[in-house]
């Protein structure tokens, strides 16, 4: 006779998906009390790969502190050092030529769609469907090539610098993007007749895990969670930073509140990034990528400082209190997924536990990101 | 009488010859097929086209050593693989290949199929049960939830070709198909009911044995984004290989008799091809279904336990029953 396993007074016994789960992605724990398939109580763990981002920030000097911020989120690594560089760029007061802004634009919506791919991939993957992951990899695989040309590196950029860039971009470089935009549109219209038309994906999303606005606004949720519960708000077009303001987007926003919803925004902001990127390129001005007097040592006089830019996975605010020293005072980094994760535990109860594992990919968490 | 018996012991030797080869191989029909779908190789290292790459992973779950969990039923653990195997390696002595390859013609071959697909859910149950992990109960339940509701369509469907056929002989059911297309069940115009609906009813057929092999949209059992990997969670060794080879195996057996029930078995389409062996026309309707059902599996997501139970209680069921009268009238009019 096998021993029998133990339950609750109630009949109910304690799952625990996690830290290493294939729907997790990442070294997530999530404490899972379930009565048969339904969950009771969930209680999401984090911490298992926290690295002290926000002390080795206040440890090292600002330029040593460059690396760190791609490391926090592997999939959409420029947009964090954006909100850093422009963070510390405010404070030190350094002037950034146009051609390099015009340029850390398109990286980072380029970044944008790849981390967007990733996540299609790999939450058709959590739905049980393979193949969709290898078409979008395939699609993210000549964003990778384009970029690695210029930076120097395929998934952890250190490509920015204080008042400009590390490298100019190439003919050869715009070159493969305009020829990159109308191939990920075909892609586009191809996953909306391989994936968003299934009937199987359909059903499975259509009023999963109902997340109010009031629930959203509670958490600090943002991104498409925020955005697919009918909350218009886009750091891009609340507080404008960079030369956003100069660019034609919109900022899709759906209504349903369901896992659908936070779908078809992450789908539509893919053609959203593409519309910047070749406004981007249409526009680029020439001149020079760094300022002529780029500052060798960046002391930012004392102060309090902060930044929002919008991510892949949302807003992410860097703070930052300076003494007037070589290295900030403390660095606090605001991280998106970190909010939206923390909707999990409230909503998931009382659903199955697939519906459950699709609501949590839909969320697109990534793990370092909430450690951090 | 001890010919007999040697008859079916030799049968029962092909009988395991042809599904360990056919689940060997079907493996590397399915990963090149997963490889073609997803525009990447596959296994392509180990011999031509990867062709030694069955043999190479039987021979490392072979090396691997069996570890059996602390508190796990050790009877119940270890007898759990083979119930699963033995009945799908026991369906194949009945199933009819031509008019003269069968191993064992029996007049209850249907009945018989059956009886042991329905006893390969319990191995499940006790692979389950027996692993004593929270994943592979959960797992268990589900599978035979799913698998008393798509057993029941299945017979109503073979209840309702019995009955045009008039026999459980799978030989039988064959031969009544015969000789062109059209006298196949899945649309039997010339055929003896004339049941127009009958598409329809190869399609749910199709669907239940999907569905009781475990196979995608379908595979709840071992869904690996929630339950890890189900059943077998705890399996290692060959443990694990006779649970994969059970599963390839009875998709085989349904893809079988799907053809025996549906496509005519092994009736060439047109009566002028018939100087093409039976044998011949029948596996090539085989594998045809079994390449569906390796482009289904890398195409579609997986439907939840819900949406499964409600296609089976509240479509397949009634539609089936439905067919079933429909059928029986039509027999009666002509």
């Amino acid at each position: 006779m096998s021993k029998p396993i133990k339950l609750g007074p109630d009949e109910t016994f304690v799952l625990n998906v996690g830290p290493q789960h294939p729907a997790t992605h990442g070294v997530l724990r999530v404490k899972m009390r379930m009565d048969g398939e339904y969950i009771v109580d969930a209680e999401t763990v984090i911490g298992y790969i926290h690295r002290m981002h926000e002390k080795m920030g206040e440890l090292k000097t600002y330029p040593q502190f460059l690396m760190n911020l791609s490391r926090m989120d592997y999939l959409g690594a420029v947009g964090y050092s954006h909100g850093h560089i422009l963070c510390v760029e405010k404070a030190a007061g350094i002037e950034v030529p146009e051609r390099a802004e015009y340029i850390r634009v398109i990286m980072v919506e380029l970044n944008r769609i790849a981390s967007h791919l990733f996540w299609f991939g790999a939450f058709v993957m959590d739905l049980g469907g393979f193949s969709p992951l290898m078409y979008a990899l395939q699609d993210r695989e000549h964003i990778l090539d384009m970029m690695e040309k210029v930076t120097g590196s395929r998934l952890t950029y250190c490509y920015f610098r204080f008042g400009g860039l590390f490298n100019d971009i190439d003919d050869e470089f715009i070159e493969a993007a305009r020829r990159f935009i109308p191939r990920m549109r075909k892609s586009l219209d191809k996953y909306d007749k391989l994936v968003t038309g299934n009937i199987i994906f359909r059903k499975r999303l259509e009023g999963n895990a109902y997340l109010s606005k009031e629930t959203c606004r509670k958490y600090g949720a943002s991104s498409a969670v925020a955005r697919g519960s009918g909350i218009n708000f886009d750091v891009r077009r609340n507080e404008p930073y960079s030369v956003y303001p100069e660019f034609d987007f919109d900022i899709p926003v759906f209504h349903e509140c369901d896992s659908l919803a936070r779908y078809n925004v992450r789908m539509a902001e893919i053609e959203q990034s593409l519309r910047i990127v070749e406004q981007a390129l249409d526009k680029l001005p020439d001149g020079p990528i760094m300022p002529k007097k780029a500052p060798k040592i960046i002391k930012p006089p004392a102060g309090d400082y902060y930044q929002a830019v919008e991510t892949a996975r949302g807003s992410f605010g860097v703070r930052l209190v300076s003494d007037g020293g070589k290295t900030p005072y403390r660095m606090k980094l605001r991280s998106p997924t970190y909010s939206n994760m923390h909707l999990f535990d409230e909503t998931c109860k009382g659903m199955l536990i697939m519906d459950a594992l699709a609501f949590m990919g839909s969320l697109d968490l990534v793990i370092p990101e909430i450690d951090r | 009488m001890s010919l007999t018996l040697f008859n079916v012991i030799g049968a029962v030797i092909v009988a395991i010859a042809f599904v360990a080869l056919n689940a060997a191989y079907l493996v590397w029909a399915e990963r090149r097929g997963a490889g073609r779908i997803q525009r990447r190789p596959g296994p392509n290292i180990n011999g031509p086209l990867g062709l030694l790459q069955p043999p190479a992973d039987g021979l490392k779950l072979m090396a691997k050593q069996l570890v059996i969990p602390g508190g796990a039923d050790k009877v119940l653990f270890v007898a759990a693989p083979v119930l699963c195997m033995f009945p799908a390696l026991m369906s194949f002595v009945t199933i009819p290949f031509s008019e003269t390859i069968v191993a064992h013609n029996i007049n209850v071959g249907l009945l018989m199929i059956f009886a042991f697909a329905a006893s390969g859910s319990m191995a499940l149950l006790f692979a389950g049960w027996s692993s004593r992990n929270k994943y592979a109960m959960m797992s268990a339940v589900r599978s035979v939830s799913q698998a008393v509701a798509y057993e029941i369509p299945m017979l109503i469907t073979a209840i309702t070709i019995v009955m045009i056929t008039g026999s459980l002989n799978l030989m039988d059911i064959v031969n009544q198909q015969g000789p062109s297309v059209l006298h196949w069940n899945i649309l039997p115009i010339f055929g003896e009911s004339k049941n127009l609906l009958m598409p329809l009813s190869f399609l749910l057929f199709f669907v239940c044995t999907l569905a009781e092999t475990n196979r995608a949209p379908f595979d709840l059992g071992e869904a690996e984004s929630e339950l890890v990997a189900g059943f077998h969670i705890e399996y290692g060794s060959m443990g694990f290989g006779l649970f994969f080879m059970a599963e390839y195996a009875n998709i085989v057996i349904g893809a079988c008799l799907t053809t025996i029930l549906f496509l005519g078995g092994w009736h060439p389409p047109l009566p002028m091809l018939s100087f093409i062996p039976g044998v011949v026309w029948f596996l090539l309707k085989v594998y045809a279904l079994i390449a569906t059902v390796i482009w289904i599996r890398w195409t579609f997501p997986r439907t939840t336990i819900y949406g499964l139970l409600n296609l089976s209680w509240k479509i397949l069921i009634p539609f089936s029953l439905f067919n079933l009268l429909l059928t029986a009238g039509l027999l009666k009019v002509f």
